[in-house]
């Protein structure tokens, strides 16, 4: 990899596995359940973990929710 | 696809007192759950568009009148679907999805009260910012960029491009392009990432960059 371009790679690199946001964003309530269980959600679901690092918008909401679901733990 | 959707799960007790108390046939038990719905998906709004704020176009009191509009369509949403939810994850979790995608949805509306910049309005000179180049830096920058010229030029249909140059060149926010568009996010999206793997394959061909995604399926 040439090391001048470092910003384009990482741009113009796609992962198959990217299942999209529909579908991330249809199960993003479980998703986010898992994570705050400390479970390997990323195990479970690998396309939406892609996904939720690729897609600047999906991965806002994901941290919006994973901000709410946390507001509920004791001492929030 | 993602194999493996969740299957309906056995509700936990707070889940199953939501939902007991929210289709109650008692409707003075029900405007209750109602309303301690409605106020918790209020905080939840509030919470989100304050911790957007500063990527926000909105400020200010609007702010807050954006919060409770999203929690009040949330709400809306939620008692429609309420038979939609199998207990996958916990019921408030899965209502709070509603009202942070009616936060996003909502933002994208106004970035067009105040537009950084215009829809079509092609700022290609911005692009090598956007993607890390600095042509003084490097002699290829140039044929690098425009070879992702040509490919968006030629290889991309007027729709394609336009989504392209909006996104990548522009810098509109994602879910402002999908409001301005009537356009549902994956659509964007895909459009986009379809682009990057073209663009990308150029490059490759023109020995710009070394090798193919490891990953791709192309």
């Amino acid at each position: 990899m040439m090391s001048e371009f470092e910003a384009l790679e990482r741009f113009l690199r796609t992962d198959p596995r990217d299942v999209g946001c529909a579908e991330a964003l249809a199960i993003l309530h479980v998703y986010a359940d898992l994570i705050a269980a400390g479970l390997d959600a990323a195990a479970r679901y690998p396309g939406v973990t892609v996904h939720l690092a690729a897609c600047g918008p999906c991965g806002e909401d994901f941290a919006g929710l994973l901000a709410a679901v946390a507001s509920e733990q004791p001492g929030s | 696809m993602e194999p493996g959707r969740p299957a309906s799960q056995e509700l936990d007790e707070e889940s199953a007192g939501w939902l007991r108390r929210l289709a109650a046939g008692d409707g003075s038990e029900r405007a209750a759950a109602e309303r301690d719905l409605h106020g918790t998906l209020v905080r939840i709004a509030l919470a989100e568009v304050r911790r957007r704020a500063a990527s926000s176009p909105v400020t200010g009191p609007e702010l807050d009148d954006l919060a409770h509009q999203a929690a009040a369509d949330a709400m809306v949403a939620i008692l429609a679907k309420l038979a939609d939810f199998r207990g996958e994850s916990r019921f408030t979790t899965w209502a709070y999805r509603f009202v942070i995608l009616e936060v996003s949805a909502k933002l994208g509306r106004h970035y067009w009260r105040q537009p950084l910049v215009a829809l079509d309005a092609g700022e290609w000179e911005r692009l090598p910012g956007r993607l890390g180049l600095d042509p003084a830096q490097h002699m290829a920058t140039k044929g690098v960029l425009a070879e992702v010229r040509r490919v968006v030029d030629d290889e991309l249909t007027a729709h394609q491009r336009r989504i392209f140059t909006a996104i990548v060149v522009d810098g509109i926010p994602l879910d402002a392009l999908a409001a301005r568009l009537d356009m549902q996010r994956n659509a964007i999206y895909k459009v986009i990432f379809d682009a990057r793997r073209k663009i990308r394959g150029a490059l490759v061909a023109k020995g710009y960059l070394d090798e193919p995604d490891l990953g791709d399926d192309e």
